[in-house]
């Protein structure tokens, strides 16, 4: 599914936290969306997500304006959020079910998904145990197999590998890259963990709410003449500087 | 998206209001134990203080615990609206409401069903304390039990809708004690859950219309009438007016921007 991003500008009160923003994700694949904290990816999230309404600019997911068409842009769209939000004190099972009755779907037709979901995510032996005796890793296991419940066609990652350990992240990241291949799904991998994206990845880097540089991240490195993407990415950002000083 | 859909969605969010009532023992305990006092402790004090002439809708003189049973009724509804908003707050806070808000579904369909489910929870809390009640000798006709749940459900929604209203203006946890404060005790003081209105009309005047402008007032007498299978005209239209204007205002008002981290 093709996402497009045209010319969206958000402001809290007098703060501008994105400032004309326009890019396309590829579709099908791991798209990282890069940027410091406070370079306006979670407000991009939340616009994506219909959390925060568009004022200026639009979303087209598949041509469609996500303004006017809010519910089907959140059909389409699976998300796990950089704060979880599992309900610690439930089941497993009783979390996704949950989610699964949000999206209008009966107890019987949810009840196959959430095992393919769980066995996908190697978890379906713990699926009436409560999220609270969960790691980290497996939680936000479990939120991706909430995020695809209901069989979005994006799949949106908002820092999903913060406070998860070097191992987990690693795994995270192949495990989403595995769905990518395998269900063709659209990623938005939001990060400011570099060394999480692949040369071949498209990618996006935000910095103070404008888009800095767009591209594959190995063409990007090569455009800066840098050593790696974190090189780059520092060179792109004091560039972003100097233009607006 | 079909009335299939619509179903399905409002039975998960029932489902999990239950689930967290059933899991949340403490809660409904201190619910209990709350009207319960009031009956068993309160009510034994002011029994000899306060006389209750024959007033609508008893006909003859009763105790003063078959007074006050309907008023701790929606003492238990009242703060179970209240409860229910700062979960609502705290499930903000908390990122839970995300969830909830990235159904598919009309968001003023998902605050409604979120609304039936607490005022669902609410009832059974009520049918609770009926029943120990009942062992303690204070009957309402046992009809009178069954008539009174819709008026029951009735004042849940306005009190639940009234409490969703408040946790949309609230920015923090930590701000809600004090909108508990002023709007738990008013409400339930200044109205006729513990004492008939012409009692308070004898001691003041403004008082009195105080107490009978009070919403809460006409949930009471909506519940009480009920119990008694009599039907309060007044008191229904009041409170279906106004849980048809608060739930829209609670609706209208809610701004999803909140659940959001801004970053």
């Amino acid at each position: 599914m093709s996402i497009q991003v045209a010319d969206v500008s958000f402001a809290y009160g007098a703060h501008r936290a994105l400032e004309q923003v326009s890019f396309t994700l590829r579709p099908g694949c791991l798209n990282a969306l890069l940027g410091p904290n406070g370079a306006g990816k979670s407000t991009l999230v939340a616009l994506l997500s219909r959390l925060y309404r568009l004022q200026q600019g639009d979303i087209l997911l598949d041509g469609q304006s996500i303004r006017r068409h809010p519910r089907h842009a959140l059909r389409q769209l699976g998300v796990v959020f950089q704060q979880s939000t599992l309900d610690l004190d439930l089941t497993v099972r009783q979390n996704l079910a949950y989610h699964a009755a949000l999206h209008g779907l009966s107890r019987r037709a949810a009840a196959p998904r959430i095992e393919a979901e769980l066995a996908r995510q190697h978890l379906l032996e713990r699926q009436h145990e409560k999220v609270r005796q969960l790691n980290g890793g497996h939680r936000r296991r479990v939120e991706i197999a909430r995020a695809l419940l209901h069989q979005p066609r994006i799949l949106l990652l908002d820092e999903a590998s913060v406070g998860l350990d070097t191992a987990s992240r690693a795994a995270l990241n192949q495990h989403v890259r595995a769905l990518c291949a395998e269900q063709q799904l659209t990623v938005i991998w939001t990060t400011h963990l570099l060394d999480e994206i692949h040369d071949a990845d498209p990618v996006v880097m935000l910095s103070r709410g404008r888009v800095v540089a767009s591209g594959e991240a190995a063409e990007l490195v090569r455009q800066q003449q840098a050593a790696d993407l974190t090189q780059a990415f520092a060179r792109l950002s004091a560039n972003a500087l100097e233009a607006t000083a | 998206m079909s009335p299939h859909h619509y179903l399905a969605c409002m039975a998960g969010i029932l489902q999990r209001e239950w689930l967290r009532f059933f899991l949340q023992r403490s809660r409904f305990l201190s619910a209990l134990v709350r009207p319960l006092l009031w009956l068993l402790v309160f009510a034994a004090g002011f029994r000899a203080a306060l006389g209750v002439s024959i007033i609508p809708p008893y006909s003859t003189y009763i105790t003063y615990e078959t007074y006050i049973l309907p008023g701790l009724c929606c003492m238990i509804l009242l703060f179970n609206g209240m409860q229910g908003s700062l979960s609502m707050v705290y499930d903000r806070e908390m990122g839970s409401m995300r969830v909830l808000l990235m159904s598919p579904l009309p968001r003023p369909f998902l605050l409604l069903s979120k609304l039936l489910a607490t005022a669902l929870v609410s009832l059974i809390q009520v049918y609770a304390f009926l029943a120990i009640a009942w062992c303690f000798d204070i009957r309402p006709p046992l009809w009178g039990l069954l008539a009174a749940a819709p008026a029951l459900l009735l004042a849940a929604l306005l009190l639940s809708s009234l409490g969703l209203l408040l946790s949309n203006g609230i920015r923090q946890l930590e701000n809600f004690a004090g909108v508990m404060n002023f709007v738990i005790f008013p409400l339930f003081f200044l109205s006729s859950a513990l004492y008939p209105l012409w009692k308070m009309r004898e001691s003041s005047e403004w008082l009195y219309w105080l107490c009978a402008l009070n919403p809460f007032t006409h949930a009471v007498e909506l519940v009480r009438f009920a119990l008694y299978q009599r039907f309060n005209l007044t008191a229904l239209l009041v409170c279906l007016g106004l849980w048809l204007l608060v739930s829209l205002a609670a609706v209208l008002t809610f701004n999803p921007q909140r659940a959001a981290v801004r970053g």
